[in-house]
C-alpha cells in the first residue's frame, strides 16, 4: 500500500456522512498546512476537538500571570502562543507595553521552561514565573523543572499552572455529544499516556480511537483506519505512531507527573468545569505554586459567541456569527481558538480568507 | 496540542543532551528517557519524551506494511 | 468581566510586517499622509523630476529603520543590513540606487570600538553596492548600550524600466531568488539560544536585478521577501495585480537547516524573514531565460521557479501531496510556540 492508494480510496469514499475530531491543535495545524480536507471525499468531516493549551484557557488564568508578570522583582517566561490570549485588562503582550500609570509587564518568550532554572540560579533576588500551560506531554517538563529546582536548592521559581489531561476531555465529549464516528488521538499526549488509555473509551463508546502522528502519511493512515474500522463496524484503539507510542507510554514520565502534581477540577473554555481534568502542585511543592488554583472564572462572552460549539466540533468556525460577521478576526480575537496558531478558528481565518 | 520534533542525540552529560536536529544543536533535558549516542529523540519544549527506535523515512515505510497487514 | 477587545496600543506585532503592520499603515499613517503615490505601497516611491511639464527623469525614493537584536550576527551585523535593506527596496522598483542618508539613535552605554565597526562595515557594504552617503545625523538616548539605524535612499530608474506590483498578468511567472528563512533563523538561533551555522543572506542584489534587466527580461513585479515572509508579500502582489498567485511547494527552496530550526519552534520558513532574496515576477515564455540570468548571479544561485499567476484572487499553494490550499499573510509576530 503507497500514499496515493489512501488518497484515492479516502477520495473516493462514498458511504454515510462521518465525523472524525482531530482532538490536537498540532494536528489541527497539520491537517491545514498539508492541505488534508482537499485529498478526502467531503463525506468525511474532520472536527477539531479542544486540544489547544492555549484555546480553552480561561480569563482568570491570563489575568494571573499579567498580574505576576507586572509585580516587581517577577519576571514571567512564557511560551510565544500565550502572548495574545485576551484577559479582562489586556493581553500579556499588550501588557508589555506601559500604559499610564501601569507597571511594564516582565515577560520572555521561552523555548523550554527549563531555561528558567539557570536564570533564576543566577539572579536570585528576582522571582521568575513559569506560564506553565499544556497536556499530559508538558506535565512531566514541568515536574522535572520543579524536581531539578529542588535538588539545586533554587527557590525563587513558581508555577502558574493551568495544566489539563486530555483524556478526561475526550470523556466528557464522548458522554455528552454522540454524534462523533471516531477520534484521531493526539500522538504526543499518547507518547506519555500510553495507546492503552484509549481501550476503555473505545469499548464504552464503541468506536474507534487510532492513535496518529504528525506526517501527512500518518494523519491520512490514521484517518484510513477510522474510516475501516466504521465500515468494519468495529471500534477499538489502534496505534498508528509505533514509532514514539508505546502501549503503557512513558512509565519515568508518568512517574514524574504523579509526583509533583495531584488531579483537580478545571475550567475549559466552551465546555466549562470539568472533574480531574486539571492537575495542581503537591502540597510539598507548593512554595513553588504561583497562584494557581481556583483560577476558573472566564470572560462572558457575547451571546452570539459560539466557542464552546466550535471546540466541541458541533459546528465549523465559519458557521460562528461572530466569525462570519468578521467581529472575531486574529486581529481582534474574542475567544483563544481565534488567538492561538493552533486554534480552529485561526487557522480556519487563514486558510479560508 | 504539542509540538515535538525528533532529533538525534550525539553527545550525552549526565541528565542533559546535545541533540542535532538538520544541523540544529540544542541542549535538551533526558530525565524522561535513557538514550544512546546516535538514536533518535522526540523533543518537546526542552525535554525528551521519547526515544524513537527508526528514522523518519523508514517509519513511514512501515506504517504502509502496517497498513497493509490491518487490511 | 468583560473583556476590552478593541485596546488601542501598539504590540510587537504591528513590526511584524503581517497583517497588524498593513491595518497601521492603512488607518493611522495612510489616512493622514494619503496621497497617490504613498498609497500604491510599494517597496519605493517613484516620483518624476520635471522640468517645466517635460518629465526628465524618475526617481525612487525609499526609507527604512533598522532595529534588529543583536547588533552583530553571522553573516553581517546592523551597519551592514542598513545599507542592504534601503537598497534593495530601490532596486526593486527598478532603480540603479545613487545616495544614502543615515540617522543613528544610539543608546548611552553604547561601545565605542563597536560602533567604529558598524560604521565601517556600511561603508564597506555602500561602495560595493555604488551607493554614497551623502547626509546623516547622531541623536544619543538613555537606554542600554543598543543603537537604531534609519536609512533613505535614492536611485534614478533608467528609461523604459515599469516594475510594480500591480503589474503582473494571468501566464506570468513567479520566481525566488535562493534559500528562505536564513535570516529570520539566524537572528532567533542567537536568541533562542539554539546552535547552528546560518548565516543572514543580508546581502545586496544588485547583481540578480542587473542581470534580469541585461538578458532583457520583461520584470512585471519585483519584491524583497523581508518581514513577513513570502507568504505575506505574495498575497500583496496577487491583491495589487488582481491575480491568483499558486505556487508548488516543493519547489520553494528552504535548506535543511533552516528546516530543522523551523520545526523545532513550530515556525513556517514562509513567513520567515530574509535581507537579501527577492521574487521577480516574469512573463511565462521568459521565465527559463529569467531563471538562468538569476543563477548565474552571486546572490541568486539557488533561484528556483516556485509558482504561476492565475486568473483568480489569493495566494494558494500546491502540498508535496498534491492538494491545494490557501497560503495567506503572516499574522502576530511568528513568535516561537510550543502548544
Amino acid at each position: 500500500m503507497e500514499v496515493k492508494d489512501l488518497i484515492k480510496y479516502l477520495k473516493e469514499y462514498d458511504g454515510r456522512e462521518l465525523k472524525i475530531m482531530e482532538v490536537c491543535g498540532t494536528h489541527t495545524a497539520a491537517i491545514f498546512k498539508n492541505g488534508i480536507r482537499d485529498l478526502i471525499s467531503p463525506k468525511i468531516k474532520l472536527i477539531s476537538g479542544p486540544g489547544c493549551p492555549v484555546c480553552v484557557t480561561p480569563t482568570a488564568y491570563i489575568d494571573r500571570c499579567v498580574e505576576f508578570a507586572r509585580t516587581e522583582g517577577c519576571h514571567l517566561f512564557t511560551f510565544g502562543d500565550m502572548m495574545k490570549v485576551p484577559g479582562s485588562g489586556g493581553s500579556l503582550s499588550e501588557n508589555k507595553s506601559p500604559e499610564d500609570g501601569k507597571a511594564r509587564a516582565n515577560i520572555t518568550i521561552m523555548y523550554s521552561p527549563f531555561e528558567v532554572l539557570e536564570k533564576a540560579a543566577a539572579d536570585p533576588e528576582t522571582t521568575y514565573g513559569v506560564a506553565a500551560v499544556g497536556f499530559e506531554t508538558t506535565a512531566p517538563v514541568y515536574a522535572l523543572l520543579i524536581q531539578k529546582a529542588a535538588e539545586l536548592g533554587v527557590e525563587n521559581i513558581r508555577l502558574i499552572t493551568a495544566l489539563k489531561t486530555a483524556i478526561p476531555a475526550i470523556k466528557w465529549i464522548c458522554d455528552t455529544q454522540n454524534d462523533i464516528d471516531g477520534f484521531l488521538c493526539p500522538g504526543h499526549v499518547s507518547v506519555i499516556t500510553g495507546s492503552r488509555v484509549y481501550d476503555e473509551l473505545a469499548e464504552k463508546y464503541e468506536r474507534p480511537f487510532v492513535v496518529s502522528g504528525f506526517e501527512a502519511e500518518h494523519i491520512l493512515a490514521a484517518i484510513y483506519r477510522i474510516v475501516r474500522q466504521i465500515e468494519e463496524g468495529a471500534g477499538k484503539t489502534e496505534n498508528m505512531y509505533k514509532n514514539a507510542v508505546h502501549t503503557d507510554g512513558n512509565a519515568k514520565a508518568l512517574a514524574a507527573i504523579e509526583q509533583a502534581f495531584e488531579p483537580g477540577p478545571a475550567m475549559w473554555r466552551g465546555l466549562g468545569m470539568i472533574e480531574d481534568s486539571g492537575l495542581y502542585l503537591k502540597d510539598e511543592f507548593s512554595k513553588y505554586d504561583g497562584g494557581s488554583h481556583e483560577l476558573y472564572e472566564d470572560m462572558e462572552l457575547p451571546a452570539e459567541c459560539c466557542c464552546g460549539a466550535v471546540i466541541t466540533g458541533r459546528i465549523n468556525p465559519d458557521q460562528c456569527p461572530m466569525f462570519a460577521s468578521g467581529k472575531c478576526t486574529p486581529m481582534n480575537p474574542f475567544g483563544p481558538c481565534m488567538v492561538s496558531s493552533e486554534g480552529s478558528c485561526g487557522i480556519w481565518y487563514r486558510n479560508t480568507h | 496540542m504539542c509540538v515535538a520534533v525528533p532529533g538525534r542525540v550525539t553527545e550525552i552529560d549526565g541528565t542533559t543532551a546535545k541533540v542535532d536536529f538538520n544541523g540544529n544543536s540544542v541542549n535538551v533535558n533526558i530525565g524522561l528517557v535513557e538514550p544512546k549516542v546516535g538514536q533518535y529523540v522526540l523533543v518537546h519544549a526542552g525535554c525528551a519524551i521519547e526515544v524513537m527506535e527508526k528514522e523518519q523515512a523508514q517509519e513511514i515505510i512501515d506504517l504502509f506494511a502496517d497498513l497493509e497487514a490491518l487490511s | 468581566m468583560t473583556q476590552d477587545n478593541q485596546k488601542r496600543i501598539i504590540t510587537m506585532a504591528h513590526g511584524s510586517g503581517g497583517k497588524s503592520s498593513a491595518e497601521l499603515m492603512a488607518e493611522i499613517f495612510g489616512k493622514h499622509f494619503k496621497n497617490e503615490t504613498l498609497d500604491k505601497l510599494e517597496d519605493a516611491a517613484v516620483v518624476e523630476v520635471t522640468s517645466g511639464t517635460y518629465s526628465i527623469a524618475q526617481i525612487a525614493v525609499s526609507t527604512d529603520s533598522f532595529v534588529v537584536s543583536p547588533l552583530v550576527f553571522k553573516g553581517g551585523d546592523i551597519g551592514k543590513l542598513c545599507v542592504c535593506g534601503t537598497v534593495n527596496d530601490l532596486l526593486m522598483m527598478g532603480a540603479v540606487p545613487r545616495y544614502l542618508t543615515c540617522g543613528f539613535i544610539l543608546e548611552e552605554g553604547l561601545n565605542i570600538d563597536l560602533l567604529d565597526k558598524i560604521v565601517e562595515s556600511m561603508a564597506i557594504q555602500a561602495r560595493e553596492a555604488g551607493v554614497t552617503i551623502v547626509a546623516g545625523d547622531t541623536k544619543v538616548v538613555e537606554g542600554n548600550g543598543g543603537m537604531y539605524i534609519n536609512t533613505t535612499g535614492i536611485g534614478q530608474i533608467p528609461k523604459g524600466r515599469k516594475v510594480s506590483s500591480a503589474g503582473c498578468k494571468p501566464g506570468d511567472v513567479v520566481i525566488c531568488s535562493g534559500n528562505l528563512g536564513d535570516h529570520h533563523a539566524c537572528i532567533l538561533s542567537h536568541r533562542m539560544d539554539i546552535h547552528n551555522n546560518i548565516e543572514s543572506d543580508c546581502a545586496v542584489l544588485t547583481d540578480v536585478v542587473e542581470g534580469l534587466f541585461a538578458e532583457e527580461i520583461e520584470v512585471k513585479a519585483m519584491r524583497d521577501v523581508t518581514r513577513g515572509g513570502l507568504g505575506t508579500i505574495l498575497n500583496e502582489i496577487a491583491a495589487s495585480s488582481g491575480v491568483r498567485i499558486e505556487l508548488d511547494e516543493e519547489s520553494i527552496p528552504v535548506s535543511d537547516e533552516v528546516k530543522g530550526f523551523a520545526d523545532i519552534l513550530g515556525l513556517d520558513p514562509l513567513y520567515m524573514g530574509n535581507e537579501g532574496k527577492l521574487i521577480a515576477v516574469v512573463p511565462g515564455d521568459q521565465a527559463e531565460k529569467a531563471l538562468e540570468a538569476m543563477k548565474a548571479s552571486e546572490h541568486g544561485k539557488n533561484s528556483a521557479i516556485i509558482g504561476r499567476v492565475l486568473e483568480g484572487e489569493g495566494t494558494f499553494i500546491k502540498t508535496r501531496l498534491g492538494a491545494t490550499r490557501r497560503l495567506d499573510v503572516l499574522y502576530g509576530e511568528g513568535l516561537p510556540r510550543i502548544c
